[in-house]
């Protein structure tokens, strides 16, 4: 295997005396697609930040593109197309101008940028809003300009902060559609996200963050298959009678997790544990079978869901 | 700032033609009739003022384009984490908003300029020196207040605090309408430390023959660049932190 493009040993960012990032370790390879899943406040845009070459750290190491980001901040950033979390476009530019003074951000030539302007807005199908202000642009489109002016430079890495947060879901299908034509071209992606399906559709590999720390690593299948069983049946009985029935519930599978609306039975079976709890004359007012999925995982590792 | 241009041109220069009208030739009559010009080392009074007000348009100008860029660039629209995330750094960002500052700075008082050669208040010739001066004066509240504004976290007071309790006073208490000297000497220190005072005794001696000493003029000189120097490396170094952070 070729040396990772990434390479974070023992990283770890202390404010105050608060812990964000407690001693993580990763690597990113080239053309990878890198996902760091976890609720909010669990250090990914901290880590993110740092991955970016402009936030400092308190210990650890990180080379990116074989050098440190604290020493040779600029150096790295030449290489990195970075989409943070809240659009920092400028507003009072058009579209094509907030591509064109990003790209001179990057020393990039005049003729260059002209040229790869009509790349972007074709890649981010903003062609008819070339010299509308930003400011009238919808969420999502800003938010795929974001991620056009991040590809100005043609950047080895791509870091994104929360792509879809905020986003209509045709809006989050479209940024999804883009984001998939950049994996294929070879882009190296590193994502964060606390939405569990982003991170099936878009991570080949995935860490789970929790408190600062890495709680789990692995492919979305990989981690499913480790963390939780192939199907889950969700019951409800309204929320008194949830812990009524809770006891004799967990009799018939491997493992249960009670939340305030609804119990979760994971299980090889859906459907005959299904059968089993009518045997049992226990009637759910609703119930539901489906595959297992990375909530589920980090539900297990942490005992809590993602979005609370 | 492009896009403004017009606008810049009106903020910046009508409020002190406003003064310059409205004192000078007003309250200049009442000044004349009762001492001539004996207040003002033989100085008509419009004249007398002019260099004041010319040095207050380059420090409202300066203040403008580094107080409110500078919030907006770290909180309201955070452009100043998109420039950083090139290879930018936050000591460029920091010397590219004071630079753009100096050039405002350097549009309005020349225009000023010119308005106080049609109203016959300088006469073209060494008076030119006005423009270096005023600009330098303008440079040297902007490179402190360029230092400040990156640190605030809070901006609720700020601007409150800044235009009453330090615009103001210095507008009025740095010899601008008369001299400093004719001041009790307990508040003669607003003008000492204020960059106004300074830059307007450099201007009369400059444009009018003042009758400043030349360790006077060395120590005005030394004051405003040095707050150059200080401002400027004090934002640089803050613009990095922040933005590290």
């Amino acid at each position: 295997m070729s040396k990772p493009l990434i390479s974070v040993r023992g990283l770890t960012k202390v404010f105050g005396d608060f812990t964000a990032v407690d001693g993580i370790n990763f690597d990113v390879a080239k053309g990878e697609s890198f996902g760091l899943l976890g609720p909010n406040g669990a250090g990914k845009s901290t880590t993110m930040r740092i991955l970016a070459a402009t936030s400092t750290r308190t210990s650890g190491t990180v080379e990116i593109l074989d050098k440190d980001p604290e020493k040779f901040g600029p150096l790295v950033r030449a290489h990195l197309g970075v989409v943070p979390q809240q659009d920092n476009l400028d507003g009072e530019l058009t579209v094509s101008e907030n591509l064109y003074i990003y790209g001179r951000y990057f020393g990039l030539s005049k003729k260059f940028i002209t040229a790869k302007i009509e790349e972007l807005l074709e890649f981010a199908q903003l062609e008819e809003k070339r010299d509308v202000k930003v400011e009238s642009l919808s969420g999502g489109m800003k938010r795929r300009l974001t991620i056009a002016r991040g590809l100005v430079s043609e950047p080895d890495i791509l870091l994104l902060d929360e792509p879809t947060t905020g986003l209509d879901p045709q809006a989050r299908h479209i940024l999804w559609d883009r984001l998939f034509r950049l994996k294929e071209q070879g882009v190296t992606l590193v994502l964060t996200t606390h939405f569990m399906d982003e991170a099936e559709q878009l991570c080949d590999r995935l860490v789970v963050m929790d408190k600062g720390a890495i709680m789990a690593e692995g492919t979305p299948q990989g981690l499913i298959k480790e963390y939780s069983s192939k199907e889950v049946l969700e019951v409800r009985f309204g929320s008194d009678r949830n812990k009524e029935v809770a006891p004799q519930l967990s009799q018939m599978c491997e493992r249960m997790e009670t939340l305030p609306d609804r119990i979760l039975m994971y299980t090889e079976d859906g459907e005959k544990l299904l059968e089993q709890i009518a045997a049992a004359k226990l009637h759910p007012t609703t119930s539901l079978v489906r595959r297992s999925s990375l909530e589920d995982v980090f539900l297990r590792l942490t005992g809590r869901t993602l979005i609370e | 700032m492009s896009k403004w241009r017009a606008i810049i041109a009106a903020v910046d220069i009508g409020n002190p033609l406003f003064y310059l009208i409205a004192v000078g030739i007003g309250i200049g009559v009442l000044v004349e009739k009762g001492s001539g010009t004996s207040g003002t080392n033989g100085i008509k009074y419009i004249a007398f003022i002019a260099p004041a007000l010319l040095a207050n348009t380059a420090i409202t100008g300066v203040m403008d384009e580094t107080v409110f860029p500078t919030i907006e660039g770290f909180k309201w629209r955070k452009l100043f984490f998109a420039q950083n995330a090139t290879p930018i750094t936050g000591r460029q960002i920091a010397l590219g908003v004071y630079l753009a500052a100096v050039c405002r700075a350097i549009f309005s008082v020349t225009i000023y300029y010119i308005l106080l050669l049609l109203f016959n208040v300088v006469n073209l010739g060494i008076s030119i020196l006005l423009i270096p001066i005023a600009v330098l004066g303008g440079g040297a509240f902007g490179a402190i207040i360029l230092y400040f504004a990156a640190k605030i976290e809070k901006d609720d007071q700020f601007f409150n605090i800044l235009g009453r309790l330090v615009i103001m006073p210095m507008f009025l208490f740095s010899g601008t309408f008369f001299p400093l000297s004719s001041m009790p000497i307990y508040l003669q220190p607003i003008g000492w430390v204020s960059p106004l005072w300074h830059t307007t005794e450099l201007g009369r001696e400059a444009a009018f023959d003042y009758g400043t000493s030349g360790l006077m003029v060395v120590i005005h000189l030394i004051y405003l660049f040095t707050l150059v120097i200080v401002g400027v490396i004090l934002s640089r170094r803050q613009f990095e932190r922040r933005l590290a952070k």
